[in-house]
Order: C-alpha cells, then structure tokens, then sequence
C-alpha cells in the first residue's frame, strides 16, 4: 500500500460505517473497564433514570430498527407487544445460535463485545418488564461463551446485572444455554424447545413468542447483531440512527464477505448500500482477473444474485425481490470457475441434513430436489427434472412449518431462475461450463504431448496409453477424473473440458 | 363468535377454533395424516394445507386458528397438487407392500393416495428392508412404514404420560425410537398400545395370532373392559367367532385410550382352559351344570352355614375386577342378608 496514505482512507475501511461493531478490535472485551470507557452502560443508565420503559420502546420504534437476524420484523413493535403481554414473569432471549455457514458477524460481537449485547438485553428487559434473559450461544464458538460468562460476572460485580440495577429497584440476570449444533434451532420456537429441554423442533405459530414463548411466558427474542445496535440508539436518539439507511430499513447491516473476492472480512455497511459497492469497491474486486457471476446472500436460505441485479441497493424488501434474502449476513461472492449447479447443490444439501425432519415437504421434498440435483451434476439429468425442480421448490416454499422448509429452495429456484442456460448445459449438451462437476469433465491430451509418460505412470487406474516420445491418449470411459496426470504433466498438455 | 366463509359456506365458531374444526363443523372434510383431536395441533403432515384469501402460501388448517373475516378455500387445483405432491414424497420412502401389509384397507397413507391419484408405479421399492422391531410382547414396530406423523409420540407423552419414545436424528434420517435404542422392551413403554391404536400406516401393529385385513372381519363388538371397574369401552373385532384384535372405543369414557390389559389381553377369551358353563364339584371331579342348578346350589349351602353357624362364619372380599355397583350389591348382600361386616376389597391392601 502506498506509505502516504493512511488505512482509514482505504475503500474497506471509508465506506463502513460502524456501529454494531464499534467496539470489536478496539477493546479488550474481557475488561469491562474498556467497555466503559468507550460510553459503555451509559444507554442503560439513561433507559433506567431518563426514559422509562416507554420512552425505551419509543426511542427503540423511532429509530426503525429491524430484526437483524434475516426476518426484518421492526424490533420496537415486537418490544412494545412483549410490553402490553401479559404475564407475571417474562423473558429475553438472544438468538446466538450463528448458523449460516460462513458467518461470523454475531461471533465477532459475542467475541468482540460482549458487554453490548449484555447491557441492550438489560435495556430490553427493562423496557418489557421481564427479570430473566437467556443467551442461546453455539457450544461451537468456545471463546464466544468464555467471553460471555467473564461479562456477566462483571456486569454483576459492577451492579450492571443483579437485583436493584442503578437504584431502581429493577433487577434482572442473565444465563448462558449453549446449543448442540443444530441449526434449526436458530429459529425461534425451536430454539426455546431447546433451552426448555426438548429436542429443537419448531412448532406452530400462532402462539406467537412475544405472548407465549419460553414456559410459555412472554418471550422476547432478538439476534445478537440487533441487540448490538440498541446502546448505540438509546445513547445517540432515534433520530441519529433513522439518519442512516433506505427508506424502510435503517441503520446498517453486517456481512460477512467471502468467496472470490480480493478483501473478505466483516463488513458493516449502511443499509441501502449497492451491492456492487460493496463487492467492488469495498471487497476490491474479483481476484486474478475474473469475470463476476453472482452473489450469493442469506445463506442456505438465500439466492444467488447475477451482474444484472449488482445495482440493487441492499435491503430486506429489495433483495427479496430478486429471489434471495438478507439472512443474518453471509456474502458469497463467486467468479466465472463456480458452477451455479455445484452452488445450489451444496446449500441444499446443508438444508437437507439440518432439517428438524418434523415436517414432510422439508425432511423429504428437499431430499428429493437433491437427489434430482446430484442427477443432474452427475451428467444423468433430463429436461423434465428441471420442471420437477421448479414445481417441487414451490410446493416446499408453499407448504413447510418454519423459515428453514420455506426457504430452503431458495438456491436452487434463484439460480434456475438467473443461471438456467448452465443447468441446460449440464442436462442437453453433458457439460460443466465452469469445469467443477466431475462427472462431466473431460481430460484429452493435447498435440503438446511430448510423449513423456509421466501421466501414465501417476494414473491410478492405469487408463492412460502410448508409447515413449508419442502422444499418449486417455480412455475416457475408464477415467476417473482425479486430475493426476494433468498435474503432473510437464508441457501442460493435458487440459479439462 | 367468530364468523367466517369456508368454500362459500357461512360458519360461526367459537374465538380459538381451527379452521380445520371450523370445516368440520359443517362437514367440510379436509384431509389430514397427524392430527387427532385429543392432541395438540402439531402442524408435521402439511396435507391439510388451505388457501386463505390475502395470504400468499398454503396454511395447515389444523395449526391456523379462524378469524373474523377468513375467506378459506379447502379444494383447488393448487392444494390438490400440493396434497398429492406431498403424499408421493411420502409413498416415495415407504414400502411398496400393500398386497401382503396386514393394514390395508384401513390404512390412512393408503386411502389418501388413493383419493390423491398417487401411482405406485415409478417408484423403486427401498433396497433395504429395516428389520421389525419385536422386542416388544405386544407389538411391533416397523421404520420403513412410519411417516413421522408424531401421532405415537405425542400420545405417549400427552395423554400417557410415559414420554417413552421420541423423534432421534435429523432430516431424512429422523425417526421414532427410544433412549439408547436397545428395542422396546427394554425402555419405559409400558406396552399400552395408545400408540399402536393413533398410527395411521402399518408402523406400529399389535402382534396378532392370526393373518386378517379389514375386509375379513365380521364384526365388531362394543363391550366393556372386563379387566377393572373403570369401564373402559372397547370394541371387539371378530373373525370366525374368534377375537382376533381390541379396538379402544373413542366415544366411551377412556377416549380411545386403553391399558396394556384391556387392549392386548384377550387371548383368553378362546383359551381352551377357559369355563364356559359352572363346575359342580363330585367325588374328584367336577361336572358341567347350568347357572339354576349351580346358583341354587351356592344358596342352599350358604343358607345351611347361616343356620348351623352364624354371621361370623362369612367373610367376603370384593374385586377391583367388578365394577362399583357390583361392589355395592355384594356388601348389600353381606351386611343385609349375613349380617356381618365381614367384608373387604383388595384395592385397600
């Protein structure tokens, strides 16, 4: 990098804007002294001596803050319905069950800045009445939960958390639940059966959770990148935060950045940033000079998004539109060499082992699509199986008990819809353009041969024939397209198609 | 009073009703594979999928309570489709058996695909049989044919109380069994047979002694459970003058539950030791004789004990077995006509 320059003008870092992960970096999060000193617990101590339950709920309903766990429910109207329930005893929850694979937004936090999501928790529960709260948080992010435990016996050394909080005679405390590696159990319902002790199993709604949640007690559930946006709106006003973002989402939004792209990493950006800001300008760019294909969002209940959707300023309404989802963050980003078919293979078969298994179109109709995709990637497909593919992701859409059922054709529907030519390719013509489906690949050796016969000798099943300073030839029918000899071949004779 | 349009039909229900209840109530039937009134909604089957204007996906009407206003529709070419798409996933991973399974005819998975036009052709038959779980006396229990309704489950654990068994594993591996799954036998089951009695498919059968299908019983006979006073209602079901299967009764006061007595125990009933007349006692014999002659006999006999010994001579001691006003009649009978308090009950022991 040029020396004159300093990091904060770099693309990356300028067009962040920081607020859930202000902190993450910056402090030592085992230290809740460092938390102070950056305005730590002032938000609390305002709700508890300045504003009152309701003017919490107003402040938090101002500021247009949405569930930053994928949903996009306005977080001050489910605070308010967890305000007006009835119950003698109520809960807060936060949702710390990351499961998306290759996300890690809520883990940079828990592991960043645990104190904030301490203190909104202690602030929502303020707001709502509620003495108790639980963090459901992965058993897989060990340091995550070390970090947490070492928060909250401050937060009570500190008079943070405990009985009669700043003198109020408010009390309210917290305990970790640590979830077994399902992540189904991310969804709400689920996810209270879980700390409840039964096994993670949705069940229906109505009851909603906000009148009957954990022991069947009004309930408040939030993610922790939600939770994580509270301090910041109750120190700084509504106002402050509803300055940022689109017209119907504000604030900002974590991603996590990964895939074929020069710079991955959390990036936290203004909601109604375009994509291809963030993907070009921030993330740099398609590393080695590749061409963009698609992005992927929302995980395994996402979509991939094609270049001529780029220009779409990032927002749960808006990404929806398009056949993805905003999700909890994940941010694949995916060049020329990815096959859309592999793609939605691989996201639906992370779908098909963590289905609950409770309801029949989730455990069996994506185990179906499956099966129709590994035909298909696997060079046995047929035109009618992409039909078959169409009508049964809407069936599983139109009829599955939770968001894991109903979005988890949203793969493969979204690439059919974008990348339909590839799928053609892969049932008509027997070809991966992007060279991934084994299956479908050819090796030939080329006029370039110059006869060595290395590529015989490394070949382990021997299908590689010819004689010494001869070109060879590979008997495709007995080849198992392991690759060896192109490896090995000297002169890059040996090419794949 | 909630009031709402079910296929163009006015209905007025109670705040709190399933639409599926709703449609029942003036008979519009909509089908389903995991409810059953007794037990909570649990939403797993989705076959009982509706449309309801000004929402975009189907809704499980058993799950989906009425609410002013609904406009619902229960039959449409979208929720045929769906419904038969649903019922061939499910046909898909079950056994192509219905020649020889033993349920057919009154299988639900059956009937539904029939309705729904499901064909059984197409679908290869699963390579590899799971094998019968036996261990049980009583029943067995077959994984192949179990389509996860969760009817057993939650009847174990709702109404039974024993929560026994339960969902292991994820996504398509999910299935019914029990902790540490060393077979039936040896868990908490306590071989009530509710479980048996709610299954809707062939996973769950009672041990007969003999082969027979719904086709080949000739009657059934509603009685009362002879095991206890509670006066559990069941049915008979009778093939060849022989009982060959319990059936609980679902409008007696059990509700269609039964315990392991009533519903497994009646191979007495055609035991060939069993009496079938009253034995009269000669020499180091006994021979038939009629009710008259053997109750006339009793009579005299105790009649003879009263005069030549008295009230102390007699004790009775009531049985569990009998119902209340059987009880009642026989400490009438003790204290009115032997005039003794010589009586007692094996329930107080």
């Amino acid at each position: 990098m040029d020396q004159k320059h300093s990091v904060l003008e770099m693309d990356y870092i300028r067009k962040q804007e920081r607020i859930a992960l202000k902190n993450c970096g910056l402090i030592d999060p085992e230290r809740i002294e460092e938390y102070i000193r950056y305005d730590g617990y002032q938000a609390l101590a305002k709700a508890i001596l300045q504003l009152g339950p309701e003017g919490v709920i107003e402040e938090v309903e101002a500021s247009g803050l949405r569930g930053r766990g994928g949903a996009g429910f306005p977080t001050g109207r489910k605070w308010r319905s967890g305000y007006l329930a009835k119950g003698n005893e109520k809960f807060i929850i936060c949702n710390a069950d990351e499961g998306d694979p290759g996300a890690f937004m809520d883990r940079s936090i828990l592991e960043g800045d645990p104190h904030s999501v301490i203190e909104a928790m202690t602030i929502a529960a303020f707001a709502i009445g509620a003495t108790k709260g639980f963090i459901y948080v992965r058993a897989e992010y060990p340091i995550a939960v070390k970090r947490l435990q070492i928060a909250i016996d401050q937060a009570h050394e500190m008079g943070f958390l405990g009985s009669d909080i700043f003198g109020s005679g408010f009390g309210f405390d917290i305990e970790l639940r640590l979830g077994a590696g399902a992540f189904v159990c991310g969804e709400a319902k689920a996810l209270i059966a879980s700390i409840e002790g039964k096994r993670g199993m949705p069940t229906p709604k109505p009851p909603r959770t906000n009148d009957k949640g954990l022991w069947s007690k009004p309930t408040i559930l939030n993610n922790v990148e939600t939770f994580a946006n509270i301090p910041p709106i109750i120190r700084n006003g509504a106002g402050w935060y509803a300055a940022i973002g689109s017209e119907k989402s504000k604030g900002t939004k974590v991603f996590a950045l990964g895939g074929k792209i020069n710079r991955t990493g959390l990036v936290e950006i203004p909601i109604g940033t375009p994509l291809r800001e963030v993907i070009f300008d921030i993330g740099g760019g398609i590393p080695g000079g590749k061409k963009f294909k698609a992005v992927q969002t929302g995980g395994p209940s996402g979509g991939c998004i094609p270049t001529e959707h780029l220009d779409v300023k990032i927002d749960y309404e808006s990404l929806q539109d398009i056949g993805s989802m905003m999700g909890s963050g994940g941010m694949i980003v995916m060049d020329e060499d990815n096959c859309m078919v592999d793609i939605a293979r691989f996201f639906l078969e992370f779908s098909v082992e963590e289905s609950c298994g409770k309801c029949t179109p989730c455990r069996e109709g994506t185990k179906k699509m499956l099966g129709i995709l590994e035909k298909i990637t696997s060079g046995e497909g047929v035109m009618s199986d992409l039909d078959d593919l169409e009508r049964l992701g809407q069936i599983i859409k139109d009829t599955s008990l939770c968001g894991l059922g109903k979005t988890a054709p949203n793969p493969v529907l979204s690439t059919l819809k974008y990348f339909r030519d590839e799928y053609e390719a892969h049932v008509k013509d027997k070809t991966c353009p992007a060279g991934v489906c084994k299956a479908l690949l050819q090796y030939t050796i080329t006029d370039k041969c110059i006869g060595c016969g290395i590529c015989k000798t490394v070949c382990p099943v021997s299908c590689i024939t010819g004689n010494k300073k001869e070109k060879h030839v590979i008997d495709p029918s007995a080849c198992i397209r392991c690759g060896a000899c192109q490896e090995a071949c000297p002169v890059d004779a040996i090419i794949k198609r | 009073m909630i009031k709402l349009i079910i296929d163009g039909v006015a209905v007025e229900v109670e705040k709190g009703t399933s639409i599926l209840d709703a449609a029942r109530s003036v008979n519009i039937k909509i089908p389903t594979l995991c409810h059953d009134d007794r037990l909570k909604p649990s939403g797993a089957c989705r076959i009982c999928g509706v449309e309801i204007e000004g929402s975009s996906e189907l809704q499980a009407s058993c799950t989906t309570p009425a609410r002013e206003g609904m406009v619902v529709r229960t039959q449409s070419d979208r929720i045929r489709a769906s419904r038969k798409q649903l019922l061939e996933l499910i046909w898909e991973d079950h056994p192509n058996e219905c020649l020889s399974c033993q349920k057919a005819g009154e299988c639900e998975l059956q009937d539904l695909c029939y309705d729904y036009g499901v064909e059984a052709e197409g679908f290869a038959p699963l390579k590899v049989r799971t094998p019968l779980e036996d261990s049980n006396p009583f029943y067995t229990f077959d994984k192949d044919k179990c389509i996860l309704c969760g009817k057993c489950v939650r009847v174990c654990e709702e109404l039974q109380g024993e929560s026994a068994i339960h969902f292991v594993q994820r996504g398509h591996e999910t299935a019914i069994s029990h902790p540490f799954e060393k077979g039936m036998a040896y868990s908490t089951c306590v071989s009530c047979g509710n479980c048996v009695e709610v299954c809707p498919t062939a996973a769950l059968m009672p041990k007969t002694e003999e082969k027979f299908r719904v086709w080949d019983i000739d009657k059934k006979v509603r009685t009362t459970c002879s095991y206890c006073g509670v006066g559990c209602q069941l049915d008979l079901v009778v093939k060849d003058n022989k009982v060959v299967r319990v059936d609980a009764a679902r409008d007696g006061e059990n509700e269609g539950m039964l315990c392991v007595k009533g519903k497994f125990g009646y191979s007495f009933l055609s035991h060939e030791d069993r009496l079938t007349t009253p034995l009269i006692r000669e020499g180091d014999g006994f021979r038939e004789a009629s009710w008259d002659e053997a109750l006339d006999l009793v009579a005299d006999r105790m009649t003879g004990i009263y005069k030549a010994h008295g009230s102390e001579a007699f004790a009775a001691f009531a049985s569990a077995r009998c119902t209340n006003e059987d009880n009642y009649v026989l400490q009438k009978m003790v204290r009115g006509i032997f005039k003794t308090n010589n009586i007692d009950h094996c329930a107080r022991l």
